[in-house]
């Protein structure tokens, strides 16, 4: 019987805290690292010079002001998802149920643009648009938020099922508003008479989006950071001892985030259908719900991160697309260099949380 | 009669994809990991059995069915372990969250499927659609000697290979689970990390194992999808994806049991297609009728969460990191 | 090799263990020799269970040797622990709840590759006869009682093959019924020719039960002893040292008026475990009550039931008095909202201070406010006063922050504790409970906290003071109530006492020596 202590090749120990800016760094070179990975990739597939990729890329997204303008509104999109979602993460709550809500709120705001789209003036119908889109949004947040509450039911694999739900909903929907008949879609509601849609602010289609989508931001940054709910929120996310401890009603403060969560990933829908596409379908959320799990997540909860993350994405996204139409390709890879980038940036935080010690010289002399 | 039979074989080609992907999740999950990346898997499953397929059609103008089966089947499960092998080393190794890197992971392969999925062919010179006409036929073959059962007979025969493969597995995995030491040992991994660690069990390599194999089974559905469902070619329009989360739902609805997956797939299939053999339905309210796996998933989640019976609890670990204590 | 020392079944020579600044074992020697029941005894935080951690395989020693039967070895885990047929009990059971009895005994053996359950009850079957156990092979733990879990791991490490048992506090959970099956199964297993090591600080049970002592006292080795030589008034003395005079101020109690009366107060833990039996006594506007006890005898659950956050079984009663009211309020059936909204002012500083007291990835201004951020109309929260609180608590109780601003996790034990303190003594409370309250604080911090919480007292508020070091309980407290396994075992004078009579009652020996 031979007993030998052999110490791991890596002894890994959590780390105090780190700078910083020095955080950044390490996240700075994981971006990097997943962009020679991307060029190669993409060099791989079309022989492109890897340099000429990056500028490609740009042009993609910047080259025009129409580009330039989809970018942002696409980068507005994602990132109200995010804001969305944030309550509900910075509870620990796993609201994967983004896709769903935003569904919702989008069958809402289309069902107003339909049946009462000219009964209205603009705003007054916004207003109502947005108010339908948020309960509706809210509303498939609050059952799971509901059962967690009351009998702790699994909230990330509940959220999931409602995304389907919700899918099979606006398939539905689709198939009963259909225009013109047999195309299986909605076609562009309203394109005549634009009701319900959102009016070009100082000449551009999409400032109001980015309007709308800023203030949640910045709402939502100060509700988590400076609120009395934001506060509760913080701390039945980190320890629910705590919140008692500090009596705070921890099933109250569930459902109400998810509440919120919802809502916003409603209005989220809203602005899809009514700033955007001015249809809807089932790809109307198209996995932004997804994605913007990951942004949320990365950037900590923090709005003005999150801006920095989703634009980031929706420009690698963009520029794939442009690189996959310059060769006559299909635009999926686009989510393949957004994974990757993920990747690698979900990693880094590895480097960022914790110390890699390799085995040291001593013990290889016993 | 015909019609009951016609529903009860679409419900089996239905149900067999995710059997696939629900038993393959199943053991992924017993071991305490939540991979939210099943559909990716099922995705790169199907891309990459139809791309080792597709070479070799095209290498071979007369190609074997064997080899046909042979090499899709390898690039299948070899593509899809690599894509556990990915959620593995960020979760365990780099300790990210499951959640985020098992969607990360469906997104990834999403668009890494779709993109070749539909670019392939072009890329390799040649114009339309990618088929692997012979591959898809070896993989439909359907077995001779069930012939002369009558309606029984009509109804066994009607399926290839890997319906019958997933059978097995799933039987398999059952026994795997429950009568070995390794998979004894495996369950203790999901359901008390640190338990098994002090009995001298190595977490870390179960944890890896049972995800890439699993992963690997998981992918056997979306290879089956491609070369049965699809009849090997490939549709864009996320079949994978949704059938992908159908497989994340059934592994609750059998509480983590493989053998319940049997019966469970072949129901979320009748479910699923019973719209079809209702008279009467609308196009709209056909859909309403789809929703039906889904809201069925919902119940038995929350049924699941309020019975609270021990013996059909998630793997008490499940989702969670374990690091060993360190003081 | 002597012939002394093949008798040996384990040498420890010299072991040091350290935790960060802690110095858990300091050069502990320590020998079990082949076929003893070995007591190992000591206080809290001696070091007892680190100590046999090390030789289970779950912690590696900083420096030191170990022999096994004479021959130094490296014990890295668990499994090297069992190849040397080395198995320890631990008190929180490595067991997996919805796993047999018999899957749970052979979980990672990897005897055959098919699980032969057949086989393996009848091998515990085996061993359950040899040593008058009972375990039924095919019930699943979750059904177990805690008891019958004990049995079980017992029998796992026996099915092991270990000749050398470890059982860290193994009478904790058990009935004195249980516990005398217990003792009977040990003496068949040291009859049997196995060494058996009791880590327990109940001296009637070390005198019971055990062959030798061995003592250890804040990481040191104070020495071992032949149980039929001793008595327990020396063990105690060995275990708790001898007094020592820490010059506490104790102002003289002045306004003495009743701010909490409890009475009867029964808690159950999830297992429905009595962890607090009909325990009753009164809480004085003005002086410091002590409690004291060892560790897990009911302090915690006694704290947090009077904060609203156990559930009190019927016919519980603990009614309140502010300062300045004569009504008393019942807060039996309250929960921490219920106690909130009725405007009693209790402060409470747990035990777990990132667990349930503070917010760690908090700033401390943040969680200053984490039990009055709902004050005030406003729908965001005030953040001046908690600023300007924060600023005061650092600066009057010198805590060590690297800014006001970074989260208080990053904080050293003793300074995240001076945030709690300083909050809660902050909120102007009538009834001000702690929790080992100067734990991991330097002797000048912990005099500072003595400070406050006689500043506190000499105000009128009712302090409840839950410590471990006795000779802080004597100086500090006027009156100390000793808890023994969730009763009530004595309530005596801080200023009379002696520490030996505390000691006594700690360990359950004061009521058997007036019996």
């Amino acid at each position: 019987m031979k007993v030998e202590s052999k110490e791991p090749l890596f002894r890994i120990s959590k780390r105090g805290a780190m700078a910083r800016g020095k955080a950044w760094g390490i996240r700075l070179i994981a971006v990097a690292l997943s962009l020679v990975v991307c060029a190669f990739i993409i060099f791989a597939i079309v022989k492109m010079n890897p340099l000429k990729v990056y500028g490609a890329m740009f042009e993609g997204a910047f080259s025009t002001s129409k580009r330039t303008w989809v970018t942002i509104r696409d980068t507005m999109m994602l990132l109200c998802i995010a804001v969305g979602l944030a309550p509900a993460f910075k509870m620990k709550f796993w609201n994967i149920g983004a896709e769903g809500q935003i569904l919702m709120g989008g069958i809402a705001a289309a069902a107003c643009m339909i049946y009462i789209g000219n009964k209205l003036p603009l705003v007054p119908m916004l207003l109502v648009m947005a108010i339908c889109s948020l309960i509706a949004g809210g509303i498939w947040g609050l059952i799971p938020g509901l059962f967690k509450a009351k009998w702790n039911t699994n909230e990330t694999l509940f959220t999931l099922m409602m995304n389907y739900i919700a899918i099979q909903i606006t398939s539905f929907f689709v198939a009963k508003w259909e225009n013109p008949f047999g195309s299986n879609t909605v076609g562009i509601i309203n394109a005549r008479n634009q009701a319900g849609w959102f009016p070009s602010l100082f000449g551009q289609a999409y400032a109001l989006n980015v309007i709308i989508v800023m203030l949640l931001a910045v709402g939502m940054y100060l509700y988590l950071n400076y609120s009395k709910q934001g506060y509760e929120i913080a701390v039945v996310g980190e320890s629910e001892n705590t919140a008692r401890y500090a009596a705070i009603d921890v099933k109250k403060v569930i459902v109400r985030t998810m509440g919120i969560s919802g809502a916003l990933c409603g209005i989220a829908g809203f602005i899809a259908v009514a700033g955007a596409s001015h249809t809807i379908s089932t790809s109307t959320a198209g996995g932004r719900g997804f994605t913007a799990i990951i942004v949320c997540w990365l950037a900590k909860f923090n709005s003005f991160v999150m801006v920095l993350i989703a634009a980031l994405l929706v420009f690698f996204e963009k520029g794939a697309i442009e690189i996959a139409s310059r060769y006559n390709l299909n635009d999926y890879v686009s989510n393949m260099i957004t994974g990757i980038i993920l990747f690698f940036i979900l990693g880094s935080e590895f480097f960022i949380n914790y110390k890699v010690k390799i085995r040291g010289s001593k013990e290889e002399t016993k | 009669m015909g019609q009951l039979i016609a529903l009860i074989q679409a419900a089996v080609v239905f149900g067999t994809v995710i059997m696939f992907g629900a038993v393959g999740e199943i053991v992924t999950e017993k071991a305490g990991n939540l991979n939210l990346g099943v559909p990716g898997i099922m995705y790169l499953g199907g891309i990459c059995g139809l791309m080792g397929a597709f070479y070799y059609e095209m290498a071979n103008p007369e190609p074997s069915a064997f080899m046909c089966i042979l090499i899709a089947m390898l690039c299948a499960f070899l593509a899809s372990m690599a894509g556990g092998l990915i959620f593995s080393f960020l979760t365990i190794t780099l300790r990210a969250n499951q959640n985020v890197t098992g969607l990360t992971l469906t997104i990834f392969a999403g668009g890494f499927a779709n993109f070749f999925g539909g670019s392939l062919n072009k890329l390799a010179g040649g114009v339309g659609q990618i088929n692997v006409a012979a591959t898809s036929a070896a993989f439909r073959k359907t077995p001779a000697f069930f012939a002369n059962m009558g309606d029984v007979g009509v109804l066994l025969s009607a399926f290839g290979f890997m319906v019958y493969l997933a059978l097995i597995i799933a039987i398999l995995m059952n026994w795997f689970l429950n009568k070995t030491s390794v998979g004894l040992n495996l369950r203790a991994v999901g359901e008390s990390p640190a338990t098994a660690d002090a009995a001298g069990i190595n977490v870390t390599r179960y944890k890896y194992l049972a995800t890439c194999i699993g992963a690997g089974i998981s992918g056997l559905g979306g290879l089956y999808y491609v070369m049965d469902y699809t009849k090997g070619t490939w549709d864009s329009d996320g079949g994978i994806e949704r059938l992908g989360w159908l497989a994340v739902a059934l592994v609750i609805f059998t509480t983590w049991k493989p053998k319940r997956s049997i019966w469970g797939s072949y129901l979320f299939g009748m479910l699923f297609w019973l719209y079809f053999y209702i008279p009467g339905l609308t196009r709209s309210s056909q859909e309403i009728f789809k929703m039906l796996p889904y809201l069925v998933t919902v119940i038995v989640l929350i049924v699941v969460s309020m019975r609270r019976s021990r013996d059909d609890q998630p793997p008490a670990h499940l989702g969670l990191p374990y690091f060993r204590e360190e003081r | 090799m002597s012939q002394l020392e093949t008798n040996k079944a384990v040498q420890m020579v010299n072991i040091t263990k350290t935790f960060g600044s802690l110095v858990a074992n300091d050069k502990v020697c320590l020998d079990i020799h082949k076929g003893e029941i070995l007591s190992l005894l000591g206080e809290n935080g001696s070091g007892k269970t680190t100590l046999m951690n090390m030789l289970s395989g779950i912690y590696l020693p900083d420096s030191g040797q170990i022999f096994v039967d004479g021959k130094e070895v490296s014990i890295a885990s668990p499994r090297d622990a069992f190849n040397l047929r080395i198995g320890m009990i631990h008190q929180h059971f490595k067991l997996v709840p919805v796993l047999t009895a018999a899957e749970n005994i052979i979980l990672g053996l990897n005897e055959n590759r098919l699980v032969d359950l057949k086989t393996v009850a009848a091998r515990v079957k085996e061993i359950c006869d040899r040593y008058g156990f009972v375990v039924e092979p095919y019930k699943k733990v979750y059904d177990m009682s805690v008891s019958e879990k004990q049995t079980l791991e017992i029998v796992k490490v026996l099915y092991r093959g270990a000749d050398i048992l470890i059982l860290d506090e193994p009478t904790a959970v058990l009935t004195p019924q249980e516990t005398n099956m217990l003792f009977d199964v040990m003496r068949n297993m040291k009859a049997d020719g196995k060494s058996i090591v009791i880590i327990t600080h109940k001296l009637h049970e070390v005198m019971e039960i055990s062959d030798r002592v061995a003592v250890l006292r804040k990481g040191h080795y104070i020495g071992d002893i032949a149980t039929c030589d001793t008595n327990p008034q020396q063990l105690t003395d060995m275990m708790v040292g001898r007094a020592v005079s820490l010059n506490i101020d104790r102002p003289e109690p002045e306004n003495i008026r009743e701010c909490l009366v409890v009475k009867d107060l029964t808690v159950l833990d999830v297992d429905g475990v009595k962890k607090l039996d009909k325990v009753s006594f009164t809480a004085y506007g003005g002086e410091i009550l002590g409690i004291a006890g060892i560790s897990g005898s009911g302090q915690k659950e006694l704290l947090e039931a009077i904060a609203g956050l156990q559930i009190v079984e019927p016919g519980s009663s603990m009614m309140y008095t502010a300062k300045e009211s004569d009504k008393a309020v019942e807060l039996a059936g309250c929960n921490s909202m219920d106690i909130k909204k009725m405007g009693v002012r209790s402060a409470f500083v747990p035990e777990d201070r990132l667990g349930m007291g503070l917010v760690g990835s908090m700033s401390i201004p943040d969680n200053m406010m984490l039990r009055t951020y709902g004050n005030g109309r406003s729908i965001f929260t005030d953040r001046k006063a908690p600023k300007g609180m924060a600023e005061k608590v650092v600066e009057e109780l010198q805590v060590m922050t690297p800014g006001l601003s970074a989260p208080v996790r990053r904080m050293s034990g003793g300074n995240i504790q001076k945030v709690l303190v300083g909050r809660e003594i902050a909120a102007n409370p009538s009834l001000l409970m702690t929790a080992y309250a100067v734990r991991g604080l330097d002797i000048n911090t912990s005099y500072t906290i003595y400070h406050l919480l006689n500043e506190q007292k000499k105000q009128g508020v009712a302090v409840m003071y839950v410590g471990e070091d006795l000779d802080v309980l004597l100086e500090l407290c006027d009156r100390i109530l000793v808890l023994c396994a969730g009763k009530v075992s004595g309530i005596v004078d801080g200023r009379t006492a002696k520490k030996e009579e505390v000691g006594l009652l700690m360990t359950h020996l004061g009521q058997e020596a007036e019996a």
